[in-house]
């Protein structure tokens, strides 16, 4: 089994040797060495000197890149820790290959406070383990009332404002969020779906709903919102960011926009470019929202992430108890995880597929969502932040929900046998994870050239 | 097609299949020709007992049937209760208000509770689309489905069917309309299954805000003309207007849905001359269906009604299981 140990101060250098390096920040891809030290990139190059470090090696296959960062999760703390907490979630990101993650702020209470927001960035400190950036409410309580105070959730650590689960319906309330989160450099993150089309869906509107009997969510519903998302974008000029896009049309829209230099951008999860709702059953673990959609839907997200009018791929990881979702579809709640299964579907679907390339993937996993939030990290230039993340792309993994650091197990994936793994993650220098399987596989010295 | 009366303990329908493959009846799509076959052949047989002066047979003494009704139904609740006694079944009766569920207790939960009782029928009417599937996953018990949400409601379609066969015995050369509420209804997705498998031509009629999409990939016609659909219809299916639509725009007055799909002797006169007129019930005179039509002489509606017993006999009798020795 795999370890994880808490990132400590680490002021000591590290050299990792070999492997091959991907930084689309930098347009690097090819064999090079990185020196870590005092928590930063010092230097990246071929063969470069051992100096006091201590080194750890990178079997060949390997590839190093800068910390991954999913820009969209679900924490449940505070309020919901029977589903999840910040330290659970975070030993799930750090095994799942992110050294970042953001959490929507529909906690129980909703972070539309900076009191939340400082309880949040307090639990991750305590845990030490990836980092935490919280996203504010955009409104008070995520009821489309009243704006958040965006300068004080900002001062408290909130990267970005979002309403997520909740639409922002009023485009008065948009606009105005738009333009006063520009204010503060904050992306305005939406939950595209029009609550009148949605009524009470809750499945893709198309064949199966209808043979199923479910009650359907037309793509629609998320198309005309992103539309008008992206026309209140050009209006304002704030930046708007859609989470887990889900559609042809609103991928249509969002490529309009951004031919016009509108400042959108847009994310898709894995299961949104890898299953369709010919996969649908009443198994509550593909119930999420939006819902999966057509097959030509999925097929246009997959094109989107290929011909870079998509922007990031996040996870949406939405933790439930299994009391939760064993219920009725109808009574059921969206959502599923994704933190621990994100890099081996993106490396077997989209990877081995030839579908990206690795600098692509990188792009998507760790640049543009650092650019897109404003964080630190996102790159391994000399002087950014130590947050390194090893994959194994040829490693063979089976997932196996019983063994996630989730606290939660609902994953449509259960049992996927996939190509591609997380081999190890360095957060600000410190080791905070390896796998133990591919470290033991991966070298002829087992796990100790890793950790 | 003739059968020996299975009524009595033991006794094997000489059908060219002696059960069903599954424990469950869950949907009409689950269900092989042979086994729709061997149901209404059983239930043409059960027929008769209803015609006795002591209409009851022992075929499920000792029998335990829990009706778990979690939706208000009494058509159904009743056809199936009727049918239980006259088996002989020990049946005991579920409704909404008197389940835990109004104390909060979730399905699975009053599913294990019940299973701990060792019932050996579960009839459940729920209104959450897979509420059935949910129950067959957790219970060891034989499930029977009564109606779940807007998915299936395979003992009406049955009966239909029993009832069509009766009328015309050949289901490929049928022209059939099923007309109304079809986004919402159970009764039609049962149906669709049930006779595009046996062959028929299957039109559906609806406003186009009613009409399920992508159903055309069921092998149908999807229309949103009365007429086109009732054109040389050898059966036409009414299905009930639920009013509270109107409040979800789905149609902007019941003087409006009945002059463009209510059923009148008018728009009749185009189908069939030997044409017959369903409905599932409960009917809205004068909304779907015009009062001189469900009363007139081309309408089966309270035919479908009686054969719903025997029906229900019949999927009683074979889920149970009583004719394979296992029991």
């Amino acid at each position: 089994m795999a370890t994880q140990t808490p990132p400590q101060a680490g002021n000591g250098a590290v050299l990792l040797k070999g492997g091959r390096l991907v930084d689309p920040a930098q347009g690097t891809d090819g064999a090079s060495d990185l020196l870590l030290r005092g928590g930063r990139v010092v230097q990246v190059g071929r063969g470069l000197p051992v100096g006091d470090a201590h080194v750890i090696e990178i079997p060949d296959g390997l590839v190093v890149c800068p910390g991954l960062i999913d820009m969209h999760v679900h924490l449940r703390e505070p309020g919901q820790e029977y589903k999840e907490t910040i330290r659970s979630g975070a030993q799930a990101a750090l095994a799942g290959g992110f050294t970042g993650v953001a959490c929507m702020p529909n906690t129980v209470p909703v972070n539309d406070h900076p009191g939340v927001t400082t309880q949040i960035v307090r639990k991750a400190a305590e845990a030490g383990l990836a980092h935490v950036y919280p996203i504010g409410a955009v409104t008070a309580g995520s009821r489309g009332e009243q704006m958040t105070e965006f300068g004080a959730l900002r001062e408290a650590g909130c990267v970005a404002v979002s309403d997520d689960g909740h639409p922002v319906a009023d485009a008065l309330m948009m606009r105005r969020a738009l333009e006063y989160a520009s204010m503060f450099g904050m992306p305005v993150i939406n939950h595209c779906e029009d609550p009148s089309l949605k009524d009470d869906g809750s499945a893709h509107e198309g064949p199966t709903a209808a043979e199923l009997g479910l009650r359907g969510i037309p793509g629609a519903a998320e198309e005309v919102m992103v539309a008008r998302d992206v026309a209140l974008s050009e209006l304002t000029g704030g930046a708007v960011h859609v989470a887990h896009m889900s559609v042809a049309g609103s991928l249509r829209a969002v490529r309009s926009g951004k031919e016009r230099g509108v400042r959108v951008t847009c994310e898709v999860t894995p299961h949104h470019f890898i299953l369709s709702d010919e996969q649908l059953t009443y198994d509550t673990n593909f119930k999420m929202n939006p819902p999966l959609r057509g097959t030509a839907d999925r097929d246009a997200m997959l094109e989107g992430l290929a011909d870079g009018s998509i922007d990031a791929i996040a996870t949406d990881h939405a933790p439930h108890h299994a009391d939760d979702k064993a219920v009725e579809f109808d009574k059921a709640p969206f959502g599923i995880i994704g933190l621990e299964t994100a890099i081996p579907l993106v490396l077997d679907r989209l990877l081995h597929t030839g579908h990206l390339s690795m600098t692509r993937i990188v792009e998507l996993l760790a640049t543009n969502p650092a650019r897109i939030l404003g964080l630190p990290g996102g790159s391994l230039a000399p002087g950014a932040p130590a947050d390194v993340t090893v994959l194994a792309p040829d490693a063979a993994v089976e997932v196996r929900a019983a063994a996630f650091r989730s606290r939660a197990r609902n994953t449509p994936f259960d049992g996927w046998k996939l190509k591609g793994a997380v081999a190890a993650v360095l957060v600000g220098g410190r080791t905070a994870y390896v796998n133990d399987e591919v470290a033991a596989a991966a070298s002829p010295f087992g796990a100790a050239r890793l950790s | 097609m003739t059968p020996q009366l299975p009524v009595e303990v033991g006794a094997a329908p000489p059908a060219r299949l002696a059960r069903l493959r599954s424990r469950h009846l869950l949907g009409a799509g689950d269900l092989a020709p042979e086994e729709v076959v061997l149901i209404l052949d059983t239930a043409a047989a059960m027929r008769e007992v209803g015609t006795r002066p002591i209409k009851k047979v022992p075929a499920l003494r000792g029998k335990t049937v829990v009706n778990l009704f979690l939706e208000p139904s009494t058509r159904t609740r009743t056809s199936f209760e009727i049918a239980e006694k006259r088996l002989s079944a020990d049946a005991l009766n579920i409704a909404p208000g008197t389940s835990s569920l109004v104390k909060g207790e979730t399905l699975a939960d009053t599913a294990r509770n019940l299973e701990a009782m060792a019932p050996d029928i579960i009839v459940i009417r729920h209104q959450a689309s897979g509420a059935c599937r949910l129950l067959a996953d957790i219970c060891s018990s034989r499930i029977v489905n009564a109606g779940d949400g807007m998915h299936e409601h395979p003992t009406q379609a049955l009966l239909d069917l029993l009832t069509i066969r009766d009328h015309k015995p050949d289901f490929a050369r049928l022209k059939v309309a099923i007309v109304g509420d079809l986004l919402h209804s159970r009764v039609m997705r049962s149906n669709l299954r049930l006779l595009t498998m046996l062959g028929a031509d299957v039109w559906l009629c609806a406003p186009p805000t009613m009409m399920p999409a992508g159903i055309e990939r069921q092998g149908v016609t999807a229309t949103s003309s009365l007429d086109a659909a009732v054109e040389g219809a050898d059966v036409v299916m009414m299905l009930r207007i639920q009013l509270e639509r109107m409040s979800g725009h789905f149609f902007p007055s019941l003087r409006e849905y009945h002059a463009l799909f209510g059923l009148s002797a008018a728009r009749l006169a185009r189908a069939r001359p030997d044409v017959i007129v369903m409905h599932p019930g409960p009917l809205n005179r004068g909304v779907e269906i015009a009062s001189d039509v469900a009363d007139g002489p081309y309408s089966v509606i309270l035919e479908q009604v009686s054969n719903g017993v025997a029906l229900r006999m019949a999927v009683l009798y074979l889920i149970a299981g009583v004719n394979e020795g296992v029991d």
